[in-house]
C-alpha cells in the first residue's frame, strides 16, 4: 500500500513536534524513519496510526485522501497497523486469546477459525508459535512475531515498527528482517522507525531523516553512513577512540565463584579485574550476566567460591560493606530499580548521600549541589524536576550524577539501552573519566558494537556459563555473534 | 445420607448471597476497578430490598430496588475513579462507611419486622434424580439464579468476544484501546452491572437467607466476598468454589457445635481465613513453579491455569487515553 503523509503539523504546547513533514512510502518497500530521540518520529507515526490527530496536513492511502484516523482501530481498518516497541499485548493470556482480542467478532469467539489461520500465518513466515502458550512466557522477539501476524490477519497492508530491534536477540533480528523483506516482496509497505544506523542501512530501501521535528533529508539505498549521521545531528559526531589507560592493581577478584538463582546456575568463575580496566559481559538476555553483576555489587551472595575487593574478602558480607568498599551498581530498569518516581533530582541527591547524615536536610546546599550536577552532567531539568518527567537519556545521566565520587568499581547493566547516540557518547565519556581516575568498570550490554568499542576484555555468557573470555582488540562483531549463540569457531 | 444431603443443600442456598456479591465484585475487578464498597452496598441494598418488598408486598420489586441501590453506589465508585480519577480504594472505603451507616439510619422502622420471603421452588423431574435432585433442584429461584450466574459468567469471560475484551481492559487498557475497545464506557457498564449484582446479594440476604432487617445484618459478609474474589483468582468458577468452601466451613461449625465436640466453636468461622492465606501462599510460591517445571508441557499449562491467581494487571489504575 502506498502511504503519503503531506505537510503534517503537530504542536504540543510550545513544542512544534512535527513541522511540515512530508513522507511517501511506496507499496512493496521498506522505508526507514531515522532520527534522534525527540526528533518527531514517534509523533509522526502516532498521527499515521491514529493515536493522535495532526493539527494540519493530510494522509492518503493508495492515492485516496483522508482527513485523519479517529483511533488506532480506525487506522487498522484502513490497513495501517503499528507494532510498538513494547508490544501492546496481554501477557497473562494465551497466544490465541491475544490473537482474537480485537477482531470484529460480535458475540462468540471465532476460536477454531482463528487457530487455523494463525497456523497458516505462522507457516507462511516460518514462526514457531504455540497457540496454547502464554504470552508471558515469550521473548520480546516472539511477541513481535505474534503482533505482526495479528496485524496482518486483521488486514494490515502497511506495518509501522517502532524501534523493533531494541531488546531482541541477534538471531531474532535476522528473522525479523527476513519477515519484513518478505512482506515488502508481497507488496506491503513497511515503515521502520529507528535510531540505529546499522539496522536502517541493512534493511531499508529508502530512508527519511527527521531532526527537531523537521525533515532533514531523504536518501536511497545504498546509504552513506556519514551523510546519514550528518542529517541526524546536523554535524559530524566524533565517535571518540578509547584512550589507553595503564591498568593498575587488581580491584576485584573472583575465586571459583558459583552463583545461583532458581532458574540459572553460573558455575566456577575465576578472574580478576584491574584498576582502569573495562570488562564487558556479552550474551543473550538472561544468560547469567545479571547474576554476575549482582554478585559484584553484593546483592547476590555466591553459593560457593570467594570474592575479594582490594584484597579484602567480601564473600557473603552485607550490601553495606560493598557500598563502603566503593562499589556502585546501576540496574537496567532505571525507573524501577534506579530512581524513585515522584521524587525530584535534588531529593535524589539527598537520598544518595553516603556516610554520616544530618537529621535535618540542608536544602540550600543540596540545591547548590543539584544545580552543579545538572550543569556538569548536562541534564535537561532543574533541581525540582521529578525524575519521571525526564527523558531516558536524562534519567541515565541523573543516575550517573548520583554516584559517589571515589568509586573503585562500577557494575552497570545495559548502561545505554534505549538512549540516542548523543546521550550514549556522553555517558561513556563520563564513565571513561571514572576509569582514568582508577575505577574498574564491569558492564553488560546487548549492543555488540558498544561491547567492542569500550571494553578491554569480554566475557561471553551462554546458558549461565562463561564460554569464552576474549580481548576486545582480538575479536570482531561476527565472532562475538557466534559465541553468543553458543558456537565456538 | 439424609443428613448429608440436607447439609449440602443448605450450604448451596445459604451461599447464594456471597456468590452474587463475590461474582459482582469479580466483574468489577476484571474490568480493572476495585469496588471496595461491597459491605456497605450489601447493607444498604439489604435494607432497601426488604423495605420495598415489605411495603409493596412484592419480592420482585424488592430485588429490583436492591439492584438499583447497588448500581447507584457503584456509579459513585465509577464516577469517582474513572471520570474524576480519584483513588479507587479511598472512594470505595468512604462509600462502604457511608452506605453502612445510612442503612442503619434509614432502616430503623424495619428492624425485626417479620416480612416476605422467597418460597422454595422444586423443579419437576430434575428433583427426582437421586442425590443430585434433592441437593440441587429442591431449592428456590435465588439459588437457581446463583447457579446460572456462575456458569453464565464463566461462559461470558472465556467463550465470548465481549468477555475477552473485558479481560483485556482489566489487564492492559492501553492495548485494549489500540484494538478498538472503548475502555471507559466498558468500565462504566461493568461496574454498574457488578454493583447491581452486589445489590442483589444484599436482598438475597434480607429476603432469603437471614430473613428480615436488623442493624449491621450482613455481619462482614461483604468483606468476605472481597477476600473470596482474591482467593478465587478472579475466575468465576474458582470464586464460586471459594464461596462454597466458606459456606461449608461455616456449616460444619454449626454441625460440630451441635454434636458437642470439644473444640471452641469460634474456631470454625475463623477457619476460612488462614486457609485462604495458606492457599494464596502456596499457589503463588516459587516452589510451585519448580514442581510444575517437572511436568509435561500440556499438564503444566493446564495446572498453571488452574492454580495461578494473578490479579488483573491494571487493577486499581486509571486509564489515560492520548
Amino acid at each position: 500500500m502506498r502511504v503519503e503523509l503531506k505537510n503534517i503539523h503537530k504542536h504540543f504546547g510550545a513544542v512544534h513536534a512535527n513541522n511540515d513533514v512530508t513522507l511517501t512510502v511506496e507499496g512493496g518497500s521498506i522505508h526507514g524513519l531515522l532520527g534522534e530521540n525527540g526528533a518527531g518520529k514517534s509523533t509522526l507515526m502516532k498521527v499515521l496510526s491514529g493515536y493522535i490527530h495532526a493539527d494540519g496536513g493530510e494522509i492518503s492511502l493508495d492515492g485516496k485522501k483522508l482527513k485523519r484516523f479517529n483511533s488506532p482501530a480506525d487506522a487498522l481498518r484502513h490497513g495501517v497497523g503499528m507494532l510498538h516497541q513494547d508490544p501492546l499485548d496481554f501477557p497473562p493470556m494465551t497466544l490465541l486469546d491475544n490473537f482474537i482480542l480485537g477482531c470484529d467478532a460480535s458475540l462468540l469467539q471465532p476460536r477454531a477459525r482463528a487457530e487455523k489461520e494463525f497456523r497458516e500465518l505462522c507457516q507462511q513466515f516460518n514462526f514457531d508459535l504455540d497457540t496454547n502458550a502464554f504470552v508471558s512466557d515469550l521473548t520480546v522477539g516472539e511477541r513481535q512475531q505474534l503482533e505482526i501476524i495479528r496485524l496482518l490477519w486483521l488486514g494490515a497492508r502497511t506495518l509501522i515498527l517502532d524501534e523493533p530491534t531494541t531488546g531482541i536477540s541477534a538471531p531474532q533480528k535476522i528473522k525479523l528482517f527476513a519477515t519484513l523483506r518478505q512482506l515488502a516482496a508481497d507488496g506491503k509497505s513497511v515503515i521502520f522507525v529507528s535510531h540505529k544506523l546499522e539496522d536502517v542501512e541493512d534493511l531499508c530501501h529508502r530512508v527519511t531523516v527527521l531532526r527537531r521535528g523537521q525533515m532533514a533529508g531523504e536518501a536511497k539505498s545504498p546509504f552513506v553512513t556519514e551523510r546519514l549521521v550528518q542529517m541526524m545531528f546536523g554535524q559530524q559526531l566524533n565517535i571518540g577512540k578509547r584512550p589507553n589507560v595503564e591498568l593498575g592493581a587488581p580491584v576485584i577478584e573472583f575465586d571459583h565463584l558459583t552463583l545461583k538463582d532458581d532458574r540459572l546456575t553460573v558455575p566456577d568463575i575465576s578472574l580478576s579485574v584491574r584498576m582502569g580496566e573495562v570488562l564487558a559481559l556479552a550474551g543473550l538476555e538472561g544468560s547469567g550476566q545479571q547474576l554476575f553483576l549482582q554478585a559484584c555489587a553484593g546483592l547476590l551472595p555466591p553459593s560457593a567460591g570467594q570474592l575479594r575487593l582490594n584484597g579484602i574478602d567480601l564473600t557473603r558480607k552485607p550490601y553495606e560493606n560493598f557500598l563502603r568498599a566503593g562499589i556502585a551498581y546501576m540496574p537496567a530498569d532505571r525507573m524501577k530499580e534506579g530512581l524513585v518516581p515522584g521524587l525530584s533530582i535534588e531529593e535524589h541527591i539527598v537520598l544518595a548521600k553516603r556516610g554520616k547524615k544530618d537529621a535535618l536536610i540542608d536544602w540550600t546546599r543540596t540545591r547548590q549541589t543539584a544545580t552543579a550536577q545538572i550543569t556538569d552532567f548536562n541534564i535537561k531539568g532543574i533541581p525540582t524536576t521529578r525524575v519521571e518527567a525526564l527523558s531516558g537519556g536524562n534519567q541515565q545521566r541523573t543516575l550517573l550524577a548520583l554516584l559517589p565520587p571515589d568509586l573503585k568499581l562500577l557494575a552497570l547493566e545495559h548502561p545505554t539501552r534505549g538512549l540516542d547516540i548523543e546521550s550514549t557518547l556522553y555517558i561513556w565519556g563520563k564513565l571513561l573519566e571514572r576509569r582514568k581516575q582508577g575505577a574498574a568498570i564491569i558492564f553488560a550490554s546487548a549492543d555488540l558494537d558498544e561491547v567492542l568499542q569500550y571494553s578491554d576484555r569480554i566475557l561471553v555468557f551462554f546458558g549461565g556459563r562463561v564460554i569464552e573470555t576474549v580481548r576486545s582488540s582480538e575479536t570482531s562483531v561476527e565472532q562475538l555473534g557466534y559465541l553468543i549463540g553458543g558456537k565456538k569457531q | 445420607m439424609e443428613f448429608f444431603i440436607a447439609i449440602l443443600a443448605s450450604i448451596l442456598s445459604d451461599s447464594a448471597p456471597i456468590i452474587f456479591a463475590s461474582l459482582g465484585e469479580t466483574l468489577n475487578e476484571r474490568g480493572g476497578v476495585i469496588n471496595l464498597s461491597v459491605e456497605g452496598t450489601m447493607l444498604l441494598s439489604a435494607m432497601a430490598g426488604f423495605a420495598v418488598a415489605f411495603t409493596t408486598e412484592s419480592l420482585v420489586l424488592g430485588f429490583l430496588a436492591a439492584m438499583i441501590v447497588g448500581a447507584i453506589v457503584a456509579s459513585l465508585v465509577a464516577f469517582g475513579s474513572i471520570t474524576l480519577k480519584r483513588d479507587q480504594v479511598a472512594v470505595g472505603f468512604i462509600l462502604t462507611l457511608v452506605a453502612g451507616d445510612l442503612s442503619s439510619f434509614l432502616g430503623v422502622p424495619f428492624v425485626r419486622v417479620p416480612g416476605p420471603q422467597i418460597e422454595s421452588l422444586p423443579i419437576p423431574f430434575l428433583r427426582d434424580i437421586p442425590f443430585i435432585g434433592p441437593v440441587f433442584f429442591e431449592r428456590d429461584i435465588i439459588t437457581y439464579l446463583s447457579f446460572a450466574l456462575i456458569i453464565g459468567m464463566w461462559l461470558w469471560f472465556y467463550k465470548t468476544q465481549p468477555g475477552l475484551q473485558l479481560r483485556g481492559i482489566g489487564e492492559r487498557p492501553e492495548a485494549s484501546f489500540a484494538r478498538g475497545g472503548n475502555v471507559k464506557l466498558m468500565r462504566y457498564i461493568y461496574i454498574l452491572l457488578g454493583g447491581a449484582l452486589i445489590g442483589f446479594a444484599g436482598a438475597a440476604f434480607s429476603l432469603h437467607v437471614k430473613l428480615g432487617w436488623s442493624h449491621r445484618a450482613t455481619a462482614g459478609f461483604g468483606w468476605i466476598a472481597l477476600a473470596i474474589v482474591i482467593f478465587g483468582g478472579w475466575d468465576p468458577l474458582k470464586v464460586a468454589f471459594g464461596a462454597y468452601l466458606f459456606g461449608a466451613l461455616r456449616a460444619s461449625a454449626t454441625t460440630l457445635q451441635s454434636s458437642g465436640l470439644e473444640v471452641p466453636v469460634q474456631v470454625f468461622p475463623l477457619l476460612p481465613f488462614p486457609l485462604m492465606i495458606l492457599t494464596l501462599v502456596i499457589f503463588n510460591s516459587r516452589g510451585l513453579d519448580r514442581v510444575l517445571n517437572y511436568l509435561p508441557l500440556g499438564a503444566r499449562r493446564a495446572l498453571t491455569r488452574l492454580l495461578r491467581s494473578n490479579p488483573p494487571a491494571a487493577l486499581g489504575t486509571h486509564f489515560e487515553q492520548e
